[in-house]
C-alpha cells in the first residue's frame, strides 16, 4: 500500500491550519494507504493533535544542521523522509516556505511536481490535481507521469477535517543524513510586523482601495477590522500611493489569499486584484459605483459610499 | 560577474482567457503576447549587477518563436547578449527548468535572476529547481539584494514579515516586486536592439513529468446579493453573513 507523506510547518506550539488541511486532503487520496509527517527542526508544537486528523505517525527530523532553518538541509531531509518511507505522493501546504520547498524536494526525488493545488482527486488509480492558472482565469486538471508525485496545496481552499476515533499518532524521531554541503542557505534572522496580522494568515481580511481616498481615512478600515478580528489588506493603488505597507498588498503582485471573507473596500476589482483573492469563500464589496468590476465576484454587495458604510457596519457589528 | 536572467513571454495581464481547441491549453488568436512583469524586475537586477560588480548580462528565454520579442526588450533595456532556446512545451516548468540549468551549465554564471512567478502558470518554483539542479543556492521572492564579495544576504517577504537570508555565489534569485525600479527602454536602444543577434541553441529533450489533461474556465460565477447602504441593507448584511453564510 503507498504511503503518502505529508510536510509539516507549526507556528510556536501549534501545528499550522495549513498543514493539517493537507493531511485531510492526503486522506482524501490515500486509498487504504497511510499518510505519515513529518516536522523539521526541535519542534515544541502539539503534534499529537495531528492524530485526530488521521495522521498515521509524525516523524520530528533533527540535526545540529537543522537548528537554523536551511532550505537545501531542509528539502535533503524531507527527501531521505520520503524515500526511507517508499513514498509514493509528497504533499505540502503552499506556504511561502512550502512554495520554495516543494519543488527542491521534487527535483531531488525526480518527481513531477504540481504547485498551489486547490483540488486532489483520484481517477482510475491516478492522482488528478486541480490548480488556477492565468490569474485564475482559467483552471487545470493535472495528472503526474513519474512514479512519485510532489504537490503543494494553496492554503484555506481544502478544509481539515478531524476523524471520529482515529488512533493516536504515533511520534518517532528521523535522523537525515546531512553535511555542511547540505546548507547552502540559511535564515539569519526574522524579522516580523509586530502586533498585525498577516493577510496570508487571516480568516477574515477588510482591504481598502483608492475610494478610501486617503491614507488618513484607513482608520475606517482598521475599525471595521478590529471588530471583526480580522488582517487589513490593501489594492495596490494604495500601496504605489504609499498609503500602506507592501505587505498588505492583495493580488497578483502582493499575497494570495482565500479567507473565510474578504471585504473589499472602495476596491474597483481589477483582474490583478482579483487574481490574489477570488478564491475566498465569502466575498463581500462596498463600492459606490454599481458597475464596478468587484461585483461580478462578490458575494454580497453594498452600493454605497464608504464614508457612510463603513462606520454604519462597524456599529452594527459592535452591538 | 557573469549573471543571467532568464525571462518569459506571458499574456497581457487584462487578456480575456480561452480555451484552445485542444481542450488544453489557451487560445492564442488575437492575444496580445508581453515581457512577464516580474521579468522587468529580473533584467533591472541583472544590470544593476553588472553597473556594480562589472562583468555581462545574458538574457535567455525558452519559447516559441515569437518569444523573441522579449529577447529584444532585455537588449533595449541594456543586456549583453540574448539566447533563445525554442520549445513550445510551455506546461512543463520542469522542462524550462532543465533547460535554463543546461545553458547555466556552459557559461557557469555567478548570479541566475528570475522573476518571482510568470503570469500564465504561476508555478513560483524556479529559482528553486534550477538551484537544485545544479547544487546551487536559491532564495525566492526577494524584496532587497546585497553581495559582498561572495556572500549574498537577501531579504524575503514571508507571513507576517520578513526573512534575512545568508548564501553564497553562485546564487539563484527569484525577483519580488520592490526588488528595484526597472528602467524603461529608450527609442535609440529599442532601434539598436531590433539588429542585434540572438543566439539560438537547441532544447533540451526532457521528458515532461506532468501531463494537463484539461483546461477549463471558472464555472462558479458568484450570484451575489447586491443590497443599498440605507441602515436596513447593512442590517441585512450583517444577518446574512451571520446565518446565511456563516462566517462571522
Ligand atoms: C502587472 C500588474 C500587476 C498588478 N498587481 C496588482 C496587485 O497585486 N494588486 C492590486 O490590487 N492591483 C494590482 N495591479 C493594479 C490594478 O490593475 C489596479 O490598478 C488596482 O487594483 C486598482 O486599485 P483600486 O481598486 O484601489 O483603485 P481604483 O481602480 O481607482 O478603484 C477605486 C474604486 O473605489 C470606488 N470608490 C471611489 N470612491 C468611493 C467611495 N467614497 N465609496 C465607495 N467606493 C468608492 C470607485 O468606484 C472605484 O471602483 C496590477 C497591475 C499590473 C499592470
Ligand atoms: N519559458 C521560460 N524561459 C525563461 N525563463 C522562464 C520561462 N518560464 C519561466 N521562466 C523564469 O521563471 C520565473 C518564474 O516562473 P514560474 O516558476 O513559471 O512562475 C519567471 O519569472 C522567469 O524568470
Amino acid at each position: 500500500m503507498s504511503t503518502i507523506v505529508v510536510f509539516l510547518e507549526a507556528k510556536g506550539s501549534e501545528v499550522k491550519r495549513s498543514s493539517l488541511e493537507a493531511i485531510t486532503a492526503a486522506q482524501g487520496i490515500a486509498g487504504g494507504g497511510s499518510v505519515v509527517g513529518i516536522i523539521v527542526g526541535g519542534t515544541s508544537a502539539n503534534v499529537e493533535k495531528t492524530g485526530e486528523y488521521g495522521l498515521h505517525s509524525c516523524s520530528i527530523a533533527t540535526h545540529s544542521l537543522l537548528n537554523n532553518y536551511s532550505l537545501t538541509a531542509v528539502a535533503a531531509t524531507v527527501a531521505q523522509f520520503a524515500q526511507s518511507v517508499g513514498a509514493s505522493n509528497v504533499i505540502f501546504p503552499a506556504t511561502v516556505t512550502g512554495k520554495e520547498l516543494a519543488p527542491r524536494v521534487a527535483i531531488k526525488l525526480q518527481a513531477g511536481f504540481i504547485p498551489d493545488c486547490v483540488a486532489l482527486d483520484v481517477q482510475n488509480g491516478s492522482v488528478i490535481a486541480t490548480r488556477p492558472v492565468y490569474s485564475g482565469k482559467a483552471k487545470i486538471t493535472v495528472k503526474i507521469t513519474t512514479d512519485i508525485g510532489v504537490y503543494s496545496l494553496r492554503p484555506n481552499v481544502f478544509t481539515a477535517r478531524t476523524i471520529n476515533g482515529a488512533s493516536p499518532v504515533q511520534i518517532k524521531d528521523f535522523a537525515p543524513n546531512l553535511s555542511n554541503d547540505d546548507v547552502k542557505v540559511t535564515v539569519s534572522n526574522i524579522v516580523r510586523n509586530e502586533g498585525t496580522l498577516d493577510v496570508s494568515e487571516a480568516d477574515i481580511i477588510v482591504s481598502g482601495g483608492r475610494g478610501l481616498k486617503g491614507p488618513e481615512n484607513y482608520h475606517l478600515i482598521e475599525s471595521l477590522g478590529k471588530v471583526l478580528g480580522a488582517a487589513i489588506g490593501a489594492s495596490r493603488a494604495v500601496v504605489d500611493a504609499g498609503w500602506r505597507p507592501h505587505g498588505e498588498q492583495v493580488g497578483q503582485t502582493g499575497k494570495t489569499v482565500s479567507p473565510n471573507l474578504y471585504i473589499a473596500c472602495g476596491i474597483s476589482g481589477a483582474v490583478q486584484h482579483l487574481a490574489g483573492m477570488s478564491s475566498s469563500k465569502v466575498i463581500v464589496a462596498i463600492n459606490k459605483d454599481k458597475d464596478a468590476p468587484i461585483f461580478k465576484v462578490a458575494d454580497y454587495g453594498i452600493v454605497g459610499d464608504v464614508f457612510d458604510v463603513l462606520p454604519k457596519l462597524t456599529a452594527k457589528l459592535t452591538h | 560577474m557573469n549573471i543571467l536572467v532568464c525571462i518569459s513571454q506571458v499574456p497581457d495581464t487584462t487578456t480575456k482567457i480561452a480555451v484552445g481547441t485542444d481542450g488544453k491549453t489557451i487560445d492564442k488568436t488575437g492575444v496580445k503576447f508581453i515581457l512577464n512583469p516580474y521579468d522587468e524586475f529580473t533584467i533591472e537586477e541583472g544590470l544593476r549587477l553588472r553597473e556594480k560588480f562589472g562583468g555581462t548580462v545574458t538574457a535567455l528565454t525558452i519559447g516559441g518563436e515569437s518569444s523573441k520579442e522579449i529577447l529584444r526588450t532585455a537588449l533595449a533595456m541594456g543586456v549583453d547578449k540574448a539566447v533563445f532556446v525554442k520549445d513550445e512545451a510551455k506546461d512543463d516548468s520542469y522542462s524550462i527548468a532543465v533547460n535554463i540549468a543546461d545553458v547555466a551549465n556552459s557559461m557557469s554564471p555567478d548570479v541566475i535572476v528570475v522573476g518571482r512567478q510568470s503570469i500564465d502558470y504561476d508555478s513560483f518554483g524556479m529559482a528553486s529547481m534550477v538551484g537544485e539542479l545544479l547544487g546551487m543556492a536559491s532564495i525566492s521572492v526577494v524584496s532587497s539584494l546585497s553581495i559582498e564579495g561572495t556572500s549574498v544576504t537577501a531579504e524575503r517577504d514571508v507571513e507576517g514579515g520578513k526573512e534575512i537570508v545568508q548564501a553564497s555565489l553562485p546564487c539563484v534569485i527569484s525577483a519580488q516586486k520592490g526588488l528595484n525600479d526597472p528602467r524603461y527602454p529608450k527609442l535609440p536602444d529599442i532601434m539598436k536592439a531590433k539588429s542585434k543577434p540572438i543566439e539560438e541553441r537547441a532544447s533540451v529533450v526532457s521528458t515532461s513529468r506532468v501531463q494537463t489533461l484539461a483546461m477549463e474556465l471558472p464555472l462558479s460565477k458568484r450570484v451575489g446579493k447586491i443590497l443599498g447602504d440605507s441602515d436596513s441593507d447593512i442590517a441585512e448584511l450583517v444577518r446574512l453573513l451571520h446565518e446565511e453564510a456563516k462566517v462571522i
